[in-house]
């Protein structure tokens, strides 16, 4: 393992390196539908055929920019949408709206073929190590067919070196690579996923849940060598989790997103210090806390909403213990917030 | 007198690779109203601890020995008839996901009375008025509605709500609860939890938790258990254990946690991961993790290797460590006193 980063040199590496933007995303929406086919769309009302769509409003939205070189982590419950976004962004689904640029280059509406230099840049990885390993292939192939696909000119001792080195650096014992999937423990799998994706040398990696389905003590290791991949590889994180203690831990931003919309996007600290937004506060009060004192978490009433059918102005407005009026009918802009940019009409007019 | 009283629990899994050892002279108590955190990773045994409390343990598991007493009787060498009188009425359970748990061709309503007919002779008018009553416990809005719907039409969190009423419908002693939050996301965990607490001090219920969350555990909880390789290796007050834990492992688990680190830097890992049941390490389970047990010369410590450590008293903490006990062995025997009579 590499040795204990210092917190003044990865605050280095950002600045030198902030201000250019990586991913963005404008606009984005996607919906699924949620009413089968053409036939079973017709109704028979009032005496008429009646032909009637219903959608899953998954994301209704959505501005977000990933800067190079940081960890931008998406939390909100589930449901929320920040999944969906991760597989757009990897061109896993396409948008129903809006456009993703990666490095200046619109990405959303290219074919296959014309998307495959981006996919050597962009990786992926996913929470379940059990699923996202194929059974029937060993670590040494699960490895090998990334490069052999992205690299046809390479020979075979160049691929098996290379397959050699990020083994190594992941922890995983070279000599392993006959062996199969299921021969793992959870964390090593995991290690192996994430081998999958270093191993083409990419320059931004999604990771949906990496270490939600590992153990504690195991979760640590994973994150630690996401950090060490990080600096090693001067990679850009968007990375998925519900879990708020990681995300304070791991991110140099984070966006917190409910049924589909953005609610606050803030630097790491200033967001767990000061959250503006109410379902922020909320969210973050609900962490079950080492500490002694005693639950004193801000109830919300009632639960998330179907997103078939999205509430009317603000989405938050029916659990919000500030809505008014405004909150009700008109759906609230991110604005600028004392440096984080927050989609509330209550901190808008300063009543929160 | 505890009301419930395990010691020196094995459980075993006599499987065609030969025989797992999922539970290894494990023992604790609870007192009426009291609630004890079981905590530990995967293939730590705490779940197969909280089926064995019910013996519900299913072949090719069994109880190899040890004993479980409940309110002064025996559970382990319990007729089935008997336990059924037990399970439900005295001890109820509380499982993971809420959707497995309920009956998904069945309403709430017809659920609830089954559970209240199956224990008493009631008539199904009487048994509908208690659950809708326990329903309003569990603050579920409009219950009455809630009775004739379908366990799909409701959330995650309402289930697990109903959940819970339906523990609560025969007034149990204890509450046995097996990662009931793990499913949720973070605000309904935060409500259920709320919930749980409130219910076992308004009726003096007693709570078993097993979890994996030290955060959960700390909040709700008055002793804690740790478990590790199918051992308990340390209990004691879950204050005292989360503020100053004494094992390796434990403080390890709590030093891993991301919050335990300064943001940006490496979290502090325990190398290694759980051994499995059926080849667990001889001595202390955990030796091949613990950076205690290597001595001077950078080897690890026979005893350590060889000899299964046995309880030590630090603190108002039961540890089983080698070298917890030679710290509380050199301790002044003064000390040691003060300690021993609180």
């Amino acid at each position: 393992m590499s040795e204990v980063m210092k917190p003044s040199q990865r605050q280095d590496d950002d600045s030198a390196q902030a201000g250019e933007t990586l991913l963005q995303i404008r606009g984005l929406e996607k919906h699924f539908p949620l009413s089968g086919d053409f036939l079973e769309q017709l109704r028979f009302e009032g005496g008429k055929l009646k032909r009637r769509q219903e959608f899953v409003h998954a994301i209704n939205g959505v501005d977000i920019d990933v800067k190079r070189g940081e960890s931008l982590c998406v939390v909100g419950e589930s449901g929320c949408g920040k999944s969906t976004v991760a597989r757009m962004v990897m061109g896993l689904l396409s948008p129903s709206a809006g456009e993703i640029r990666y490095d200046g280059q619109r990405i959303d509406h290219l074919s296959p073929g014309q998307l495959l230099p981006y996919r050597r840049r962009m990786q992926m990885i996913f929470q379940n190590p059990y699923a996202s390993l194929n059974p029937r292939m060993s670590i040494q192939q699960t490895l090998e067919e990334p490069l052999r696909f992205h690299h046809p000119d390479w020979n075979r001792e160049r691929i098996l070196e290379k397959i050699a080195e990020v083994m190594a650096s992941v922890g995983i014992d070279p000599e392993w690579g006959k062996r199969f999937g299921h021969e793992f423990s959870g964390g090593q799998r995991q290690r192996i996923a994430i081998a999958r994706a270093l191993v083409v040398e990419p320059e931004f990696i999604v990771a949906d849940e990496p270490i939600s389905a590992l153990d504690v003590s195991i979760q640590a290791q994973v994150l630690n060598l996401l950090m060490d991949a990080q600096e090693a590889h001067h990679l850009t994180y968007l990375f998925i989790t519900h879990d708020l203690a990681v995300v304070e831990h791991f991110g140099t931003r984070v966006v917190v997103m409910y049924l589909g919309r953005v609610c606050e996007i803030a630097e790491t600290r200033s967001l767990f210090d000061r959250p503006r937004h109410p379902y922020t506060q909320a969210l973050l009060s609900a962490i079950p806390r080492l500490e002694d004192d005693g639950p004193d978490h801000i109830k919300l009433s009632g639960e998330v909403p179907t997103p078939v059918n999205l509430p009317s102005g603000c989405v938050f407005h029916g659990r919000c213990p500030h809505a008014n009026e405004r909150c009700r009918r008109e759906i609230p802009r991110l604005i600028e917030a004392q440096g984080s940019q927050v989609a509330c009409h209550g901190v808008e007019e300063g009543r929160i | 007198m505890a009301l419930l009283e395990v010691s020196n629990l094995d459980v075993r899994f006599a499987l065609r690779q030969g025989e797992v050892k999922a539970l290894r002279g494990v023992s604790f108590t609870l007192d009426r109203g009291e609630r004890l955190g079981i905590v530990g990773e995967s293939g730590a045994g705490k779940s197969v601890a909280a089926f064995t409390i019910l013996n519900l343990i299913a072949k090719p598991g069994y109880i190899a020995g040890g004993s479980i007493r409940f309110d002064g009787r025996e559970l382990t060498t319990m007729k089935p008839r008997q336990l059924q009188q037990v399970r439900g009425n005295q001890v109820s359970m509380i499982f993971q996901d809420p959707m497995m748990t309920l009956n998904p061709v069945l309403t709430i309503g017809e659920q609830m009375v089954e559970c209240l007919k199956a224990h008493r002779r009631i008539r199904s008018r009487d048994a509908r008025e208690i659950a809708l009553n326990k329903l309003r416990q569990v603050y579920i809005p409009s219950p009455e509605r809630r009775l004739d719907q379908y366990p799909h039409e409701l959330s995650g969190g309402m289930r697990q709500r109903i959940i819970i009423a339906i523990a609560l419908l025969l007034d149990p002693d204890v509450i046995v609860a097996d990662e009931p939050t793990t499913a949720l996301d973070v605000t309904i965990q935060a409500e259920i939890m709320e919930l749980l607490l409130e219910l076992c001090e308004k009726h003096n219920v007693a709570l078993i938790l097993i979890t994996h969350d030290l955060g959960v555990v700390s909040q709700v909880t008055q002793r804690t258990l740790v478990m590790y390789a199918g051992r308990v290796i340390e209990q004691g007050p879950t204050r005292e254990i989360i503020n100053d834990a004494q094992h390796p492992y434990t403080q390890g688990l709590i030093n891993a946690l991301p919050q335990m680190a300064t943001p940006g830097q490496r979290l502090n890992q325990i190398p290694g991961s759980m051994p499995s049941l059926a080849n667990t390490p001889p001595g202390c389970a955990f030796h091949p993790r613990c950076s205690f047990s290597v001595d001077a010369n950078g080897e690890r410590r026979r005893d350590c290797r060889e000899v299964i450590p046995t309880f030590v008293r630090s603190g108002n903490c039961d540890v089983a460590c080698h070298m917890v006990r030679e710290l509380v062995e050199s301790r002044p025997a003064g000390d040691a006193e003060q300690r021993e009579a609180p």
